[in-house]
């Protein structure tokens, strides 16, 4: 007789991003190459090849730290829509894609705030209008044990959170009885990004990447997405990867595309680089505030500029570069933000 | 900590002053941001120079040296032990490594449950708020937990939540276990701009501890859309000490959580 595992609760939120093992094995077979491929090119050829309509999309680094802004900002002006964001403490990132109109969903761990400097304003205004709607609830923690599970290639990882929480019914995580001890135990689904973005501080032509500072969950998110674009400060030689292989955080073989883009987390933090610039961060977020500010703030940083270099241009280019690396490295005060 | 106490401080000076003397040297801490952040590095500054405290965005044991303001700041990783990744933190405190987690809150049941998702209904909300975030990883996976909350008024302690977020000891004594959360471990004290509570052993239900000077038991009960436990004896909360209000400035200079 057929043994049988034990259900005892079911989330309701809906299940994003999920394949069968054995499909997306089976894709990553045909589609990642094993070859040693040059990937570099440029920001708006990486987006237009890889970033498509109605993706499920995750963004690396954490908040307002690390963030590929510059395929952020690309995104937004090639207009991409209907994307499906892994609100993996998402925070200026998805705030600026819902702001401009790119998002009709997320699957929510951490959005629509931006930690200490409050809530967001275009998140919200979109979530309470109907205009993005969120799809399924999920922890930080949960959701980085779904990307690792994905990395992995299986189907679930059992974990001990979540259990007895609106968060768990609002998921599309699954309780089952734990075989081994018979007590209640979470299961999370396996995750698998149509596309993942990383912004990291040294990459070589194939894509093989050095992360300086926490890794945050990017180990595991590089490796679990179907497409991966790495913008880095700058493109090293692959000699210096194999110099200091215990390095390489993210392997060329994951990686579709290499960007070099220096200053490319503007405005959010480039660990021992350059800190967050508050000030810009302020312009957002008080322009955020109504539907034609917004508009504006795009207007000037996005659509206004032909690309990333021009954008920092406007935002002050070497000067403030060079204030904020002052700051990320204790020998200046943070700047009144109000000021 | 009892000489030189002041006599003229501001609510975020207690509420950190009195966070920071619930945690011990040489035990860990999963910290938010925030008071909780201040409250912590108070402590590594005075009393418990090796706590180790860990972020959820992978920093474990730094020495903090001014207030970071994000949990994935760089400075959450200053000449710390290691500069790690949210698996290698969240697994920690799953295996049992994390003795306590420092929350913010903004509504919480008479159980120490939170919500930071919603207000109104999930669908269609009146105020769509952040989510768990590391919330309910926190709550779930370490031992004892400790919430800080500027504004406790009936409706942020609140009789029913809209949305239960992060689990406190859920509908009482064992349920925790029942719903299959790790056992032994749950919320342990809250402290508000009112006193510093604690949970009922038989019935896990929130029990006043202290009262802040000035603070009376009417005053508490009055801000509270649920019944809190009061004691026979509540003694009053030891006000800041010059030295704790000195290290505050010091850690955040420019007001950013304290106020200017």
């Amino acid at each position: 007789m057929a043994k049988t595992i034990e259900i005892l609760a079911e989330g309701k939120g809906e299940l994003i991003g999920w394949h069968d093992p054995d499909d997306n094995r089976a894709w990553v077979r045909e589609h990642k190459s094993r070859g040693l491929i040059d990937k570099r090119m440029s920001v708006q050829q990486a987006v237009k090849r890889f970033v498509r309509d109605g993706d499920y999309m995750a963004i690396g680094g954490f908040g307002h730290v690390r963030v590929p802004m510059s395929i952020v900002y690309e995104i937004i002006r090639q207009q991409r829509r209907d994307l499906v964001m892994a609100g993996k403490t998402a925070v200026h990132d998805i705030d600026l894609l819902i702001g401009a109109g790119c998002v009709s969903k997320v699957e929510c761990a951490y959005s629509f705030g931006h930690e200490l400097r409050g809530l967001s304003p275009a998140g919200r205004r979109a979530v309470e209008s109907g205009q993005v709607k969120v799809a399924a609830e999920i922890s930080n923690g949960g959701y980085q044990w779904r990307f690792l599970a994905g990395m992995m290639g299986i189907p679930f990882i059992p974990t001990r959170n979540l259990a007895g929480t609106d968060t768990f019914e609002k998921s599309s995580a699954k309780q089952i009885r734990d075989p081994w001890s018979g007590k209640p135990v979470t299961l999370v689904p396996a995750a698998y990004p149509d596309v993942a973005l990383f912004h990291v501080p040294r990459c070589d032509q194939y894509g093989n990447a050095q992360i300086d500072g926490i890794l945050v969950e990017d180990f595991e998110l590089a490796r679990a997405a179907r497409r991966v674009i790495i913008t880095t400060e700058e493109i090293v030689d692959n000699d210096e990867i194999r110099r200091e292989p215990d390095r390489t955080a993210i392997p060329f073989y994951v990686v579709d595309a290499v960007c070099e883009v220096p200053y490319g987390a503007h405005p959010s933090l480039m660990p021992y680089q350059y800190y967050f610039d508050e000030k810009h961060i302020r312009e957002w977020l008080t322009l955020a505030k109504t539907v034609e500010g917004a508009q504006q703030y795009f207007e000037k940083y996005v659509f206004g500029v032909a690309d990333f270099e021009e954008y920092l241009e406007k935002v002050g280019g070497l000067r403030t570069m060079s204030q904020l690396k002052q700051v990320e490295n204790l020998r200046a005060p943070l700047p009144d933000s109000e000021s | 900590m009892s000489q030189s106490l002041s006599s003229n401080y501001s609510l975020s000076e207690l509420l950190a002053c009195v966070a920071s003397r619930l945690l011990e040297d040489n035990k860990a801490v999963f910290v938010g941001t925030g008071l909780p952040m201040i409250s912590t590095m108070l402590a590594q500054r005075t009393h418990a120079p090796n706590i180790l405290i860990i972020f959820e965005a992978g920093g474990i044991g730094p020495q903090v040296p001014v207030l970071p303001i994000s949990v994935g700041d760089s400075r959450t990783f200053y000449r710390a032990m290691a500069a790690s990744s949210m698996h290698d933190v969240m697994s920690a405190a799953q295996a049992g490594f994390v003795d306590y987690a420092f929350l913010g809150a903004a509504a919480m049941d008479t159980y120490g449950n939170l919500n930071t998702t919603v207000i109104g209904d999930w669908e269609q909300p009146k105020v769509r708020l952040p989510g768990s975030g590391g919330a309910n990883d926190l709550g779930s996976l370490c031992w004892r937990t400790l919430y800080i909350m500027r504004n406790q008024s009936q409706r942020t302690f609140m009789k029913k939540l809209e949305f239960l977020t992060t689990p406190g000891w859920l509908t009482g004594n064992g349920a925790r276990e029942a719903a299959g959360l790790p056992a032994g471990c749950g919320p342990y004290r809250v402290i508000t701009q009112l006193g510093v509570y604690g949970f009922d052993e038989q019935t896990k239900r929130l029990t006043l501890l202290s009262l802040h000077p000035g603070v009376t038991v009417d005053e508490v009960q009055a801000n509270s859309d649920f019944e809190i436990l009061i004691p026979d004896e509540i003694p009053v909360t030891e006000p800041p000490s010059i030295t704790e209000q000195r290290i505050l400035r010091e850690i955040d200079p420019t007001g950013l959580v304290l106020g200017k």
